[in-house]
């Protein structure tokens, strides 16, 4: 991307421009993280009273009803499926860092049943598309940059974007249904 | 919507701490632990953030942004998507340090509450860095054919970018 710039800017006769990007970018870098770090800080807080008081577990009953029907391959209390509910319900929260090792773990566990270790099989596969479709009630680091922004209502595009992962994981969901086949 | 909108952070606040008080949670020592790690993860991502926020900074005083999204927005244009935000839409499935630097930079030319600030904060807030959660998902377990995983993702994550720009249209207007 470096490259590509410098080279543009010479192409286009910007060069005063990037070169003050350059001085200035690094510092935005740090500014944009100490303004974020402290509310990032606060609700990893709060969170963690929620994840140590069961609410976690708590969600992941709720989800499993759901689930069951899109990982048809492991029986309902495979440690699979609990790894899935857990991993679900924790990108839910917005527990980034808590969400990945249960992945990993609901990765590893599905592939214990699976039949050539080398390929993913179909409920792999809709775990995949779980996660990246990013489904997370309240989006913490988006409302933290809105506000530092100057943004009046930092929290307004949330149901914009609860409707929006939801619908793109219920189109993302029908597109490995078909691709199954 | 913008007066309901005030409520929800408060709400939540109060209905966490009610909840571990039930629990019997530590609630300051559990808070402490959890805030300890928010502030390691945050600061974590720093040194790529640093070349990355230089990086896009470049490129978009540099022009180069320019020439890359007028090349693709007729396609966007079609669909109503806003060309600022294209940038967004190729790199956000690649990395989300490079993708929040470019919301920052959305955000300081129009504004966080404009039209383009708002589609830009639904496209982040709704995908993911889908190529990295594939990488390090399949990697953990060694499968080498992923099938139609990349396909079925990438699917979802275009209509993510359409749609982003459909709600924001229904809800803001």
């Amino acid at each position: 991307m470096i490259i590509l710039s410098i080279i543009c800017a010479i192409v286009t006769d910007n060069m005063g421009k990037v070169s003050s990007a350059i001085l200035g970018g690094a510092t935005d870098a740090i500014q944009l993280l100490i303004s974020m770090a402290g509310m990032m800080s606060l609700w990893t807080g709060l969170m963690k009273i929620a994840e140590l008081g069961g609410l976690t577990a708590i969600l992941a009953k709720f989800f499993k009803p759901i689930l069951k029907r899109l990982f048809p391959d492991y029986p309902e209390d495979s440690p699979a499926i609990k790894a899935i509910c857990m991993n679900i319900t924790a990108n839910l929260l917005g527990l980034g860092n808590a969400a990945t090792p249960m992945g990993i773990k609901a990765m590893k566990e599905m592939n214990k049943l699976n039949k050539d270790k080398s390929v993913a099989n179909n409920s792999m596969i809709m775990f995949i598309i779980f996660n990246t479709s990013s489904i997370q009630l309240i989006p913490t680091m988006m409302s933290v940059l809105r506000q530092k922004h100057g943004s009046i209502s930092p929290f307004d595009v949330i149901p914009a974007i609860l409707l929006t992962s939801l619908c793109s994981l219920i189109i993302g969901i029908i597109a490995t249904k078909i691709s199954e086949k | 919507m913008t007066k309901l909108s005030f409520y929800i952070l408060p709400t939540i606040v109060f209905l966490i701490i009610i909840f571990g008080f039930f629990k019997k949670v530590p609630l300051f020592d559990s808070f402490t632990v959890g805030a300890k790690e928010g502030l390691i993860s945050t600061f974590s991502i720093a040194p790529s953030l640093i070349g990355l926020i230089v990086a896009v900074t470049m490129l978009r005083e540099s022009g180069a942004l320019d020439i890359l999204t007028s090349t693709i927005s007729p396609v966007c244009s079609f669909l109503g998507i806003p060309k600022e935000t294209v940038p967004l839409m190729l790199l956000k499935p690649i990395s989300g340090s490079g993708s929040l630097a470019l919301v920052d930079s959305i955000f300081k030319s129009f504004g966080p509450d404009s039209f383009i600030g708002r589609v830009a904060s639904v496209m982040m807030g709704a995908t993911e860095t889908t190529f990295y959660a594939i990488a390090v998902y399949f990697g953990a377990v060694n499968i080498k054919n992923t099938r139609h995983a990349v396909k079925c993702a990438l699917i979802a994550d275009i209509s993510s970018f359409i749609l982003s720009v459909l709600f924001v249209r229904l809800l803001f207007s």
